[in-house]
């Protein structure tokens, strides 16, 4: 053997030497800052209690990550934001006056039983946020469908201005003979008042406009591809063009109303839990688009974006195992077989 | 009349954006003062190594042979200066792999050998020429090239591709080639489709490299026979140059796994080896110096240089003026694919295009956290796999998982560790399930 002449301060490891500068923490910050303008919005909508409802969310998240982690030995994660992400997801699909308590919970569920039981990040099944807001609806049904009206907290001395949701509005109308009429006389918000988020509703999924921004911004950081928002979206817009049977303006209070936005640009865009693939992701998001409508139309219930989110969230390793792109250079089964019998 | 450029047939699947930071495309290769020693490893390719075939005392001149192998996949090892063997000794490569190494000092006199231009009459005799040339691959395979060159009786060769692509960053060694020695280039296309007589020759270049197209339009333009000669500018994103991918976009056909471009008609060859095969069969030198970027941010005079084969790393970087500041990290090749080292005493062998040095700054390799599961690994491969599935099947030790996932199929070009934001060292995962497969097909 030769004599070696190791330097010693020379750092061995495998190619590429050179990365990208992209991390977690900072695509955690992208989503962060994708939902600040529906934030500013919820506090103009809701008011203050908008702001201490996400503080108090995101807060719990980050400690029962912290403390989850601690408890099972494993190494702090909290740097990465990804529960800071939850916890404003989460809060962002609850009333702005629920009792602070009950959104603890949620986020306990969230953070302890939907994440970090599976492993933590990129390990859950389900989306921990949609996971704590369907425990939380199941949990405390009343507290979770009292949605104040926009503005009503700069009147105070008006009691109890709560207002049913437009999408709670619409379950007697998918029944209704005549669409038009019975669309006139239910006393939905003007569509511009819907864009801008000036309606009842959870209090980050109201302002369209600020998840659009947020959606813009999502795509130009190249955090998210555009497939499932777009699709899932397009989805709904179909089978509701066909459902209010080519009645557009009643599209649109559809593709506004609930938390179809917030639901198909925050939540089904989830890494963890959506496939990796385009074909995947198309699957993925005309099944969210169909489970959505479905029980908007069918269900008791007036909305069903979480559902169908947490429903094809199971069903993503079927999807991914499924749309898994042949190998470089390997040929379909079928056309081999094809070819041994000719 | 120029020629027109050629559109490639298809376009790469994945694959990241690089910053190419090709420094130094305006610096022809400068010659490097041979050195007092030169190292001549007989492993210098992909193959079977060479024997030595001097002794230690024996007098050598530059360009003669001083080892050599009957297996068919080798190439001849030539000497790289005149003066006397010094040692034939065991030593041990950047690649971590020992090999035998004969050592000759160096008398400064660079009295050639008696080289004579091959005689070549026949296919036979030019690939005879080819392997006494001692040409391997010098786009950084190190491949033998006479045994590329020799088309299987049931194989038939339609398409020559000339690599000028030079899709790593840093790198401009291929770049200047086409630059400085044009005609070079030209007569090495002539050679290869007299020879070969492939229906035609694409010669592919990233259209980061304007000037490159322009001078290899005109090369192209001087095709006699008309019209088989196109230059294909292809769009800079890596790995555009990989074999397979040069393949895919020159032709739209993909080389199935564990094949050679020429099972779908194709042989790839790098502009520099063409442009040295045309200098070889004027000449009849073998192939003693190659040229090599020298960059990184902790070199002082980056640069292009060309060096005898066997000089020793060190005695290069000092050449460029030495580290401004202690470098962290030293890769010979590319930033992507390249070898970290940590002995800068090693040889450069005939495969070698680049040596980089980074400091502590520059180095952008991160700390590893939980995969999220984003997939931009598997949308960054350019060979549509998993990196993070087939991590998880070579865990679980599953040869037939790994199999269908082909994780035989990666090429280790880096485009899914570059793209993690997790800072997972995906290649050395899929190198781990390539070991796993490797055994668990062995124990069949």
């Amino acid at each position: 053997m030769s004599d070696t002449t190791i330097r010693e301060n020379l750092t061995v490891s495998a190619s590429p030497h050179k990365r990208t500068a992209d991390t977690t923490r900072g695509i955690m910050l992208d989503v962060i800052l994708a939902l600040v303008p529906a934030l500013v919005l919820s506090v103009v909508l809701f008011g203050p209690r908008a702001l201490l409802v996400t503080v108090v969310s995101a807060a719990a998240c980050v400690l029962f990550e912290f403390l989850a982690r601690k408890v099972m030995r494993r190494s702090t994660t909290v740097g990465d934001l990804s529960a800071v992400v939850t916890g404003i997801l989460l809060a962002f699909n609850l009333p702005s006056t629920i009792p602070l308590w009950m959104v603890v919970i949620g986020d306990a569920v969230a953070i302890i039983v939907a994440k970090q039981f599976f492993g933590g990040i990129g390990q859950n099944f389900v989306n921990p946020a949609i996971a704590g807001r369907i425990v939380l609806m199941a949990s405390f049904p009343v507290q979770m469908s009292d949605y104040p009206a926009a503005f009503a907290w700069r009147a105070p001395e008006v009691a109890a201005v709560t207002s049913a949701t437009p999408l709670a509005q619409f379950s007697d109308l998918y029944s209704a003979e005549n669409l038009q009429s019975a669309m006139a006389s239910a006393d939905l918000p003007p569509l511009l008042n819907m864009l801008f988020g000036v309606r009842g509703g959870c209090l980050g999924e109201t302002c369209a406009a600020a998840l659009l921004i947020g959606f813009v911004y999502l795509l130009i950081r190249r955090v998210i591809s555009p497939t499932v928002p777009l699709v899932f979206v397009g989805t709904v817009a179909v089978i509701m063009l066909i459902a209010g049977k080519g009645d557009f303006t009643f599209v649109a209070y559809q593709l506004l109303s609930g938390g179809l936005l917030l639901g198909a640009i925050f939540m089904a865009t989830d890494y963890t839990t959506s496939p990796v693939n385009f074909k995947g992701k198309l699957i993925f998001a005309v099944g969210c688009g169909v489970v959505t409508s479905l029980i908007r139309i069918f269900a008791s219930l007036p909305e069903g974006v979480s559902f169908a989110i947490l429903l094809m969230n199971i069903l993503v390793p079927h999807i991914d195992r499924l749309t898994t792109p042949k190998p470089f250079g390997t040929r379909k089964e079928k056309k081999q077989k094809k070819e041994a019998a000719a | 009349m120029h020629p027109e450029r050629m559109k490639p047939k298809k376009r790469l699947r994945g694959g990241v954006h690089v910053s190419d930071e090709k420094h130094t495309r305006e610096m022809p290769a400068k010659r490097l003062p041979a050195p007092e020693t030169v190292t001549l490893p007989m492993r210098q390719h992909i193959g079977a190594p060479c024997e030595p075939t001097v002794k230690v005392g024996d007098t050598v001149k530059l360009g003669q042979v001083v080892g050599d192998s009957d297996a068919f996949v080798s190439a001849p090892v030539h000497a790289s200066v005149s003066g006397k063997v010094a040692a034939v000794k065991e030593v041990k490569l950047a690649s971590g792999l020992v090999s035998q190494a004969v050592v000759l000092e160096n008398d400064g006199e660079n009295t050639p050998a008696d080289f004579a231009p091959p005689k070549i009459d026949t296919l036979d005799d030019f690939l005879a020429a080819v392997r006494a040339s001692g040409l391997v691959g010098l786009g950084g395979a190190g491949f033998p090239t006479h045994a590329k060159l020799r088309v299987p009786a049931d194989k038939r060769l339609d398409t020559l591709i000339i690599n000028a692509a030079e899709c790593e960053p840093y790198i401009t060694v291929d770049y200047r080639e086409c630059l400085d020695n044009s005609w070079d280039v030209l007569g090495g296309v002539h050679l290869l489709l007299e020879m070969l007589r492939p229906e035609n020759v694409v010669i592919a270049v990233e259209d980061n490299k304007p000037e490159a197209v322009e001078v290899l339009l005109r090369v192209a333009e001087k095709d006699d026979a008309g019209n088989r000669i196109r230059v294909m500018p292809l769009r800079s994103r890596y790995p555009q140059g990989a074999e397979k991918m040069m393949v895919l976009a020159a032709t739209g056909r993909k080389v199935p796994p564990g094949g050679l471009p020429i099972d779908v008609g194709c042989i790839v060859m790098n502009v520099a080896s063409a442009a040295f095969l045309a200098r070889y069969c004027k000449t009849g030198k073998p192939l003693v110096s190659r040229s090599l970027t020298v960059d990184g941010s902790a070199v002082v005079a980056p640069q292009n240089v060309r060096a005898p084969i066997g000089t020793e790393i060190d005695y290069i970087f000092k050449a460029c003026g030495g580290f401004r500041e202690e470098p962290v990290k030293i890769v010979a090749g590319g930033p992507m694919m390249g070898q970290a080292i940590v002995d800068t005493h090693h040889p450069i062998l005939k495969s070698n295009n680049a040596l980089l040095a980074f400091t502590a700054a520059d180095l952008s390799v991160k700390a590893e956290t939980d995969c999220i599961h984003c997939g931009r690994c598997a949308r960054a491969c350019p060979l549509s796999l998993m990196p993070t599935v087939i991590h998880r099947y070579a865990l679980q030790r599953d040869g037939a998982a790994l199999k269908r996932a082909g994780a035989a199929v990666c090429m280790e070009c880096g485009s899914c560790a570059y793209s993690c934001p997790a800072g997972k060292p995906l290649v050395q995962f899929m190198r781990h399930a390539k070991a796993v497969l490797k055994e668990e097909e062995g124990k069949q």
